[in-house]
Protein backbone atom coordinates (compact mmCIF):
# COMPACT_ATOMS: atom_id res chain seq x y z
CA UNK A 1 0.00 0.00 0.00
CA UNK A 2 1.40 3.36 -0.93
CA UNK A 3 1.95 5.90 1.85
CA UNK A 4 -0.43 8.24 0.04
CA UNK A 5 -3.32 5.78 0.05
CA UNK A 6 -3.20 4.80 3.71
CA UNK A 7 -4.29 8.17 5.18
CA UNK A 8 -7.20 8.25 2.74
CA UNK A 9 -8.39 4.80 3.80
CA UNK A 10 -7.92 5.62 7.48
CA UNK A 11 -9.89 8.84 7.13
CA UNK A 12 -12.66 7.10 5.17
CA UNK A 13 -13.12 4.66 8.05
CA UNK A 14 -12.55 6.90 11.07
CA UNK A 15 -14.28 10.08 9.92
CA UNK A 16 -17.83 8.66 9.84
CA UNK A 17 -17.41 6.77 13.12
CA UNK A 18 -15.36 9.15 15.27
CA UNK A 19 -15.31 12.38 13.28
CA UNK A 20 -11.55 11.79 12.95
CA UNK A 21 -9.46 14.93 12.39
CA UNK A 22 -6.35 13.05 11.18
CA UNK A 23 -4.02 14.31 13.89
CA UNK A 24 -1.80 11.34 13.06
CA UNK A 25 -1.31 10.39 16.73
CA UNK A 26 -4.49 8.60 17.64
CA UNK A 27 -5.36 8.20 21.34
CA UNK A 28 -8.97 7.02 20.89
CA UNK A 29 -8.35 3.76 22.73
CA UNK A 30 -7.39 5.64 25.92
CA UNK A 31 -10.17 8.23 25.75
CA UNK A 32 -13.25 6.00 25.80
CA UNK A 33 -13.21 5.80 21.97
CA UNK A 34 -14.04 9.53 21.90
CA UNK A 35 -11.78 11.76 19.82
CA UNK A 36 -10.32 14.64 21.88
CA UNK A 37 -9.51 16.52 18.68
CA UNK A 38 -13.26 17.10 18.27
CA UNK A 39 -13.14 19.25 21.43
CA UNK A 40 -13.17 22.87 20.13
CA UNK A 41 -10.13 23.51 22.34
CA UNK A 42 -8.53 20.20 21.22
CA UNK A 43 -7.89 19.29 24.86
CA UNK A 44 -6.17 15.94 25.22
CA UNK A 45 -5.91 15.84 29.00
CA UNK A 46 -9.47 16.17 30.23
CA UNK A 47 -12.33 18.66 30.27
CA UNK A 48 -11.89 22.40 30.72
CA UNK A 49 -13.70 24.33 33.45
CA UNK A 50 -16.30 25.68 31.04
CA UNK A 51 -18.51 22.59 30.81
CA UNK A 52 -22.18 23.54 31.14
CA UNK A 53 -24.45 22.33 33.91
CA UNK A 54 -26.14 19.91 31.45
CA UNK A 55 -22.75 18.45 30.46
CA UNK A 56 -22.59 20.27 27.14
CA UNK A 57 -19.74 22.19 25.58
CA UNK A 58 -18.93 25.81 26.47
CA UNK A 59 -18.23 26.61 22.81
CA UNK A 60 -20.97 24.54 21.13
CA UNK A 61 -23.96 24.55 23.48
CA UNK A 62 -25.78 21.90 21.46
CA UNK A 63 -22.90 19.39 21.69
CA UNK A 64 -22.15 17.14 24.64
CA UNK A 65 -18.70 17.88 26.10
CA UNK A 66 -16.22 15.52 24.47
CA UNK A 67 -14.71 14.67 27.86
CA UNK A 68 -18.07 14.10 29.55
CA UNK A 69 -18.76 11.64 26.76
CA UNK A 70 -15.29 10.11 27.00
CA UNK A 71 -15.61 9.65 30.75
CA UNK A 72 -19.00 7.94 30.39
CA UNK A 73 -17.90 5.72 27.52
CA UNK A 74 -14.68 4.71 29.26
CA UNK A 75 -16.92 2.91 31.75
CA UNK A 76 -19.86 1.88 29.56
CA UNK A 77 -18.04 0.48 26.51
CA UNK A 78 -16.59 -3.05 26.67
CA UNK A 79 -13.00 -1.83 26.45
CA UNK A 80 -9.90 -3.78 27.47
CA UNK A 81 -8.82 -2.97 31.04
CA UNK A 82 -5.45 -1.71 29.80
CA UNK A 83 -7.15 0.89 27.63
CA UNK A 84 -9.22 2.14 30.57
CA UNK A 85 -6.11 2.41 32.69
CA UNK A 86 -4.58 4.83 30.21
CA UNK A 87 -7.46 7.29 30.58
CA UNK A 88 -5.54 9.43 33.08
CA UNK A 89 -2.25 9.45 31.18
CA UNK A 90 -0.61 12.84 30.77
CA UNK A 91 -0.69 13.13 26.98
CA UNK A 92 2.05 15.22 25.38
CA UNK A 93 1.33 18.26 23.20
CA UNK A 94 0.10 17.40 19.70
CA UNK A 95 2.89 17.01 17.16
CA UNK A 96 1.64 19.27 14.39
CA UNK A 97 4.05 17.65 11.93
CA UNK A 98 1.91 14.52 11.95
CA UNK A 99 -1.32 16.23 10.93
CA UNK A 100 -2.82 14.51 7.90
CA UNK A 101 -0.62 11.44 8.16
CA UNK A 102 -1.83 7.94 8.97
CA UNK A 103 -1.84 7.20 12.69
CA UNK A 104 -1.80 3.49 11.80
CA UNK A 105 1.52 3.92 10.01
CA UNK A 106 2.80 6.12 12.85
CA UNK A 107 1.80 3.45 15.35
CA UNK A 108 3.69 0.75 13.47
CA UNK A 109 6.82 2.86 13.06
CA UNK A 110 6.44 4.21 16.64
CA UNK A 111 6.69 7.70 15.19
CA UNK A 112 3.65 8.60 17.33
CA UNK A 113 5.66 7.78 20.46
CA UNK A 114 8.26 10.46 19.77
CA UNK A 115 8.01 13.37 22.16
CA UNK A 116 10.14 16.51 22.48
CA UNK A 117 13.34 15.94 24.48
CA UNK A 118 12.21 18.29 27.24
CA UNK A 119 8.92 16.47 27.76
CA UNK A 120 8.97 14.49 31.01
CA UNK A 121 8.96 10.82 30.11
CA UNK A 122 7.59 9.56 33.41
CA UNK A 123 5.09 12.40 33.89
CA UNK A 124 6.32 12.76 37.46
CA UNK A 125 6.94 16.31 38.54
CA UNK A 126 10.32 17.40 39.78
CA UNK A 127 10.23 18.45 43.37
CA UNK A 128 9.87 22.11 42.52
CA UNK A 129 9.28 23.08 46.08
CA UNK B 1 14.61 35.58 47.05
CA UNK B 2 11.61 33.37 47.60
CA UNK B 3 8.02 33.76 46.63
CA UNK B 4 5.98 34.77 49.63
CA UNK B 5 3.15 32.59 48.36
CA UNK B 6 5.41 29.54 48.33
CA UNK B 7 6.91 30.43 51.69
CA UNK B 8 3.56 30.72 53.46
CA UNK B 9 1.97 27.70 51.77
CA UNK B 10 4.93 25.34 52.05
CA UNK B 11 6.59 26.48 55.27
CA UNK B 12 3.74 27.50 57.53
CA UNK B 13 0.16 26.72 58.38
CA UNK B 14 -0.91 30.31 57.93
CA UNK B 15 -3.78 31.19 55.67
CA UNK B 16 -3.09 32.65 52.28
CA UNK B 17 -5.24 35.26 50.58
CA UNK B 18 -4.80 36.02 46.90
CA UNK B 19 -6.85 38.39 44.76
CA UNK B 20 -7.66 38.88 41.13
CA UNK B 21 -5.78 42.02 40.09
CA UNK B 22 -8.13 44.30 38.10
CA UNK B 23 -7.59 44.43 34.36
CA UNK B 24 -5.72 47.46 33.02
CA UNK B 25 -7.04 49.33 30.00
CA UNK B 26 -5.12 52.56 29.83
CA UNK B 27 -1.67 53.93 29.30
CA UNK B 28 0.52 54.83 32.25
CA UNK B 29 0.93 53.35 35.71
CA UNK B 30 -1.67 55.35 37.66
CA UNK B 31 -4.31 52.64 37.86
CA UNK B 32 -1.79 49.92 38.67
CA UNK B 33 -0.43 52.01 41.53
CA UNK B 34 -3.84 52.81 43.01
CA UNK B 35 -4.94 49.16 42.81
CA UNK B 36 -1.69 47.93 44.37
CA UNK B 37 -2.20 50.34 47.27
CA UNK B 38 -5.72 49.06 47.74
CA UNK B 39 -4.84 45.36 47.68
CA UNK B 40 -1.36 45.22 49.20
CA UNK B 41 -2.34 45.44 52.89
CA UNK B 42 -4.65 42.43 52.63
CA UNK B 43 -3.23 40.00 50.11
CA UNK B 44 -0.17 37.79 49.92
CA UNK B 45 -0.17 37.86 46.13
CA UNK B 46 -2.39 38.90 43.24
CA UNK B 47 -3.22 37.20 39.94
CA UNK B 48 -2.23 39.26 36.94
CA UNK B 49 -4.71 37.89 34.47
CA UNK B 50 -4.22 36.77 30.87
CA UNK B 51 -7.01 38.31 28.78
CA UNK B 52 -9.73 37.13 31.18
CA UNK B 53 -13.04 36.11 29.63
CA UNK B 54 -11.29 36.39 26.25
CA UNK B 55 -11.16 40.19 26.31
CA UNK B 56 -7.88 41.93 25.45
CA UNK B 57 -6.26 43.94 28.27
CA UNK B 58 -2.74 44.96 29.29
CA UNK B 59 -0.78 41.70 29.17
CA UNK B 60 -0.29 39.26 32.04
CA UNK B 61 3.48 39.71 32.06
CA UNK B 62 3.48 43.52 31.82
CA UNK B 63 1.09 43.85 34.74
CA UNK B 64 3.04 41.25 36.72
CA UNK B 65 6.24 43.27 36.26
CA UNK B 66 4.45 46.51 37.18
CA UNK B 67 2.81 45.04 40.29
CA UNK B 68 6.09 43.53 41.45
CA UNK B 69 7.89 46.85 40.97
CA UNK B 70 5.30 48.37 43.32
CA UNK B 71 6.13 45.81 46.00
CA UNK B 72 3.16 43.44 45.63
CA UNK B 73 3.80 39.84 44.69
CA UNK B 74 2.31 38.73 41.36
CA UNK B 75 0.95 35.35 40.35
CA UNK B 76 1.28 35.36 36.60
CA UNK B 77 -1.72 33.74 35.01
CA UNK B 78 -1.26 32.05 31.66
CA UNK B 79 -4.20 30.86 29.58
CA UNK B 80 -3.64 28.47 26.68
CA UNK B 81 -6.10 30.22 24.37
CA UNK B 82 -3.99 32.95 22.78
CA UNK B 83 -0.45 31.70 22.37
CA UNK B 84 1.37 28.65 21.07
CA UNK B 85 4.01 26.69 22.97
CA UNK B 86 6.86 28.89 21.77
CA UNK B 87 5.18 32.09 22.97
CA UNK B 88 4.12 30.55 26.28
CA UNK B 89 7.66 29.37 27.02
CA UNK B 90 9.00 32.80 26.02
CA UNK B 91 6.58 34.47 28.44
CA UNK B 92 7.59 32.07 31.20
CA UNK B 93 11.29 32.78 30.60
CA UNK B 94 10.59 36.51 30.45
CA UNK B 95 8.75 36.31 33.73
CA UNK B 96 11.65 34.43 35.31
CA UNK B 97 14.01 37.11 34.01
CA UNK B 98 12.02 39.66 36.02
CA UNK B 99 12.00 37.51 39.15
CA UNK B 100 8.38 36.45 38.82
CA UNK B 101 8.02 33.03 40.42
CA UNK B 102 4.33 32.29 40.88
CA UNK B 103 2.38 30.91 37.96
CA UNK B 104 -1.28 30.01 37.61
CA UNK B 105 -1.83 27.97 34.46
CA UNK B 106 -5.22 27.38 32.90
CA UNK B 107 -6.98 26.37 29.70
CA UNK B 108 -8.80 29.70 29.43
CA UNK B 109 -12.29 30.63 28.30
CA UNK B 110 -12.93 30.15 24.61
CA UNK B 111 -12.65 33.15 22.27
CA UNK B 112 -16.44 32.98 21.85
CA UNK B 113 -16.80 34.11 25.50
CA UNK B 114 -15.17 37.44 24.65
CA UNK B 115 -15.76 40.56 22.58
CA UNK B 116 -13.71 39.35 19.61
CA UNK B 117 -15.24 35.93 18.92
CA UNK B 118 -13.89 36.03 15.38
CA UNK B 119 -10.35 35.49 16.74
CA UNK B 120 -8.34 32.35 16.04
CA UNK B 121 -8.25 30.10 19.09
CA UNK B 122 -4.84 28.54 19.75
CA UNK B 123 -4.83 25.93 22.56
CA UNK B 124 -1.52 24.56 21.25
CA UNK B 125 -0.91 23.33 24.81
CA UNK B 126 -3.62 22.37 27.27
CA UNK B 127 -3.39 23.30 30.94
CA UNK B 128 -1.84 20.01 32.09
CA UNK B 129 0.77 20.26 29.34
CA UNK B 130 1.51 23.91 30.20
CA UNK B 131 2.09 22.86 33.83
CA UNK B 132 4.44 20.13 32.66
CA UNK B 133 6.32 22.61 30.44
CA UNK B 134 6.76 25.04 33.37
CA UNK B 135 8.07 22.12 35.42
CA UNK B 136 10.54 21.31 32.62
CA UNK B 137 11.84 24.90 32.77
CA UNK B 138 12.34 24.35 36.50
CA UNK B 139 14.41 21.28 35.61
CA UNK B 140 16.56 23.43 33.31
CA UNK B 141 15.23 22.60 29.85
CA UNK B 142 12.83 23.99 27.30
CA UNK B 143 10.30 21.60 25.82
CA UNK B 144 12.76 21.02 22.97
CA UNK B 145 15.37 19.86 25.45
CA UNK B 146 17.56 22.97 24.98
CA UNK B 147 19.31 23.95 28.22
CA UNK B 148 18.35 26.86 30.47
CA UNK B 149 21.00 28.23 32.82
CA UNK B 150 20.16 28.81 35.58
CA UNK B 151 16.85 26.95 35.63
CA UNK B 152 13.68 28.81 36.53
CA UNK B 153 12.29 28.65 40.04
CA UNK B 154 8.58 28.69 39.39
CA UNK B 155 6.02 27.98 42.04
CA UNK B 156 3.46 26.38 39.79
CA UNK B 157 -0.26 26.66 40.36
CA UNK B 158 -3.30 25.62 38.40
CA UNK B 159 -7.06 25.97 38.54
CA UNK B 160 -10.00 23.61 38.75
CA UNK B 161 -13.75 23.99 38.59
CA UNK B 162 -15.24 21.73 41.26
CA UNK B 163 -18.78 22.43 40.07
CA UNK B 164 -18.52 21.56 36.36
CA UNK B 165 -19.34 18.15 34.89
CA UNK B 166 -18.08 15.47 34.87
CA UNK B 167 -18.16 16.05 38.64
CA UNK B 168 -16.78 12.62 39.55
CA UNK B 169 -13.73 13.26 37.39
CA UNK B 170 -12.70 16.67 38.73
CA UNK B 171 -10.54 15.35 41.57
CA UNK B 172 -8.75 13.01 39.17
CA UNK B 173 -8.07 15.92 36.84
CA UNK B 174 -6.69 17.97 39.72
CA UNK B 175 -4.36 15.09 40.57
CA UNK B 176 -3.17 14.97 36.99
CA UNK B 177 -2.22 18.64 37.28
CA UNK B 178 -0.52 17.97 40.59
CA UNK B 179 1.56 15.14 39.17
CA UNK B 180 2.46 17.38 36.21
CA UNK B 181 3.93 19.93 38.64
CA UNK B 182 1.19 22.03 40.25
CA UNK B 183 1.58 22.72 43.96
CA UNK B 184 -1.59 24.73 44.57
CA UNK B 185 -4.99 25.08 42.95
CA UNK B 186 -7.09 28.20 42.73
CA UNK B 187 -10.63 26.88 42.50
CA UNK B 188 -13.29 28.52 40.38
CA UNK B 189 -16.13 30.22 42.28
CA UNK B 190 -18.57 27.49 43.27
CA UNK B 191 -22.22 28.13 44.12
CA UNK B 192 -22.85 24.46 44.92
CA UNK B 193 -21.47 24.04 48.44
CA UNK B 194 -21.81 20.24 48.41
CA UNK B 195 -19.78 19.96 45.20
CA UNK B 196 -17.03 22.12 46.70
CA UNK B 197 -17.03 19.97 49.85
CA UNK B 198 -16.78 16.75 47.88
CA UNK B 199 -14.01 18.08 45.69
CA UNK B 200 -11.91 19.35 48.61
CA UNK B 201 -12.40 16.14 50.56
CA UNK B 202 -11.38 14.06 47.54
CA UNK B 203 -8.35 16.17 46.68
CA UNK B 204 -7.14 16.46 50.28
CA UNK B 205 -7.46 12.73 50.76
CA UNK B 206 -5.54 11.87 47.59
CA UNK B 207 -2.80 14.52 47.89
CA UNK B 208 -2.64 16.15 51.34
CA UNK B 209 0.20 18.44 50.17
CA UNK B 210 -1.86 20.07 47.42
CA UNK B 211 -2.97 23.51 48.64
CA UNK B 212 -6.48 24.60 47.74
CA UNK B 213 -7.58 28.23 47.39
CA UNK B 214 -11.30 28.43 46.55
CA UNK B 215 -12.48 31.63 44.87
CA UNK B 216 -14.98 33.98 46.45
CA UNK B 217 -16.58 36.63 44.27
CA UNK B 218 -17.90 39.90 45.66
CA UNK B 219 -20.98 40.95 43.70
CA UNK B 220 -23.53 43.73 44.10
CA UNK B 221 -26.78 41.82 43.78
CA UNK B 222 -29.04 39.43 41.91
CA UNK B 223 -28.39 41.03 38.52
CA UNK B 224 -24.67 40.20 38.73
CA UNK B 225 -25.45 36.70 40.00
CA UNK B 226 -27.67 36.14 36.96
CA UNK B 227 -24.90 37.45 34.74
CA UNK B 228 -22.48 34.93 36.27
CA UNK B 229 -24.99 32.16 35.69
CA UNK B 230 -25.81 33.16 32.10
CA UNK B 231 -22.54 34.46 30.73
CA UNK B 232 -19.56 33.05 32.59
CA UNK B 233 -18.54 29.65 31.21
CA UNK B 234 -18.73 26.82 33.73
CA UNK B 235 -20.59 28.79 36.42
CA UNK B 236 -24.01 27.61 37.54
CA UNK B 237 -25.82 29.64 40.18
CA UNK B 238 -28.80 27.75 41.63
CA UNK B 239 -32.11 29.62 41.35
CA UNK B 240 -32.55 29.45 45.13
CA UNK B 241 -29.39 31.52 45.64
CA UNK B 242 -30.39 34.16 43.09
CA UNK B 243 -33.85 34.30 44.67
CA UNK B 244 -32.46 34.74 48.15
CA UNK B 245 -30.55 37.84 47.09
CA UNK B 246 -33.26 39.12 44.76
CA UNK B 247 -36.01 39.00 47.36
CA UNK B 248 -33.96 40.66 50.06
CA UNK B 249 -34.84 44.24 51.02
CA UNK B 250 -31.15 45.14 50.74
CA UNK B 251 -29.58 43.27 47.80
CA UNK B 252 -26.18 44.80 48.39
CA UNK B 253 -26.07 43.48 51.93
CA UNK B 254 -27.57 40.11 50.99
CA UNK B 255 -24.93 39.63 48.28
CA UNK B 256 -22.21 40.48 50.78
CA UNK B 257 -23.59 38.03 53.35
CA UNK B 258 -23.67 35.33 50.68
CA UNK B 259 -19.98 35.90 49.92
CA UNK B 260 -19.09 35.91 53.62
CA UNK B 261 -20.93 32.63 54.18
CA UNK B 262 -19.22 31.07 51.17
CA UNK B 263 -15.84 32.24 52.46
CA UNK B 264 -16.38 30.84 55.94
CA UNK B 265 -17.69 27.58 54.55
CA UNK B 266 -14.74 27.18 52.17
CA UNK B 267 -12.11 27.97 54.81
CA UNK B 268 -13.38 25.10 56.97
CA UNK B 269 -12.93 22.46 54.24
CA UNK B 270 -10.05 19.96 54.13
CA UNK B 271 -7.02 21.00 52.08
CA UNK B 272 -8.14 24.61 51.96
CA UNK B 273 -5.31 26.95 52.90
CA UNK B 274 -6.92 30.26 52.07
CA UNK B 275 -9.02 32.06 49.52
CA UNK B 276 -8.78 33.77 46.18
CA UNK B 277 -10.95 36.90 46.01
CA UNK B 278 -12.43 38.49 42.91
CA UNK B 279 -14.02 41.85 43.63
CA UNK B 280 -16.67 43.07 41.20
CA UNK B 281 -18.18 45.54 43.68
CA UNK B 282 -15.24 47.89 43.98
CA UNK B 283 -16.56 49.24 47.28
CA UNK B 284 -15.59 48.96 50.94
CA UNK B 285 -16.79 45.35 51.27
CA UNK B 286 -13.40 43.99 50.21
CA UNK B 287 -11.89 45.33 53.42
CA UNK B 288 -15.02 44.36 55.36
CA UNK B 289 -14.71 40.77 54.15
CA UNK B 290 -11.07 40.59 55.14
CA UNK B 291 -11.87 41.95 58.61
CA UNK B 292 -14.88 39.66 59.04
CA UNK B 293 -12.60 36.72 58.26
CA UNK B 294 -10.22 37.83 61.00
CA UNK B 295 -7.51 39.12 58.70
CA UNK B 296 -5.42 42.05 59.86
CA UNK B 297 -3.86 44.50 57.45
CA UNK B 298 -0.19 44.00 56.81
CA UNK B 299 2.17 46.84 57.48
CA UNK B 300 3.14 47.99 54.02
CA UNK B 301 6.65 49.10 54.98
CA UNK B 302 7.25 45.63 56.34
CA UNK B 303 5.90 44.17 53.12
CA UNK B 304 8.29 46.20 51.01
CA UNK B 305 11.18 45.06 53.14
CA UNK B 306 10.06 41.47 52.69
CA UNK B 307 9.76 41.73 48.93
CA UNK B 308 13.18 43.37 48.71
CA UNK B 309 14.74 40.52 50.62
Amino acid sequence: MTPKLLPIIEHAIKKPIWDCRMCGQCVLHSTGMTCPMTCPKTLRNGPCGGVRENGNCEVKPEMQCVWVKAYERKESLPLPKAWREHFDDLRPPVDMQLKGTSSWANLLTKRDQQVPKGWKADATASNSK
Amino acid sequence: MMSRLRDVLENSNDRVFTAEFPTIDGAGMARVISQVQRLMPWFDAVNTTDNPAAHAHASNISVAIAVKAQGLEPIMQIACRDKNRLAIQADMMGAALHGIENLSLMTGDDVTAGDEPESRRVFDLDSAQAISVADSLNRGVYLSGRTIKPPTNFYIGAVENAAAPPLEYRVQRALKKQSAGARYLQLQICYHSVRLEEFCQGAAKAVPTLHLLPTIVLLKGARQLKFMNDKVPGIDVPASIIERVEKSSDQNEAAYQLALEQAQHALALPGVRGLHIADFRHDDTLVRLMKDLGRTARNINQTSALSAR
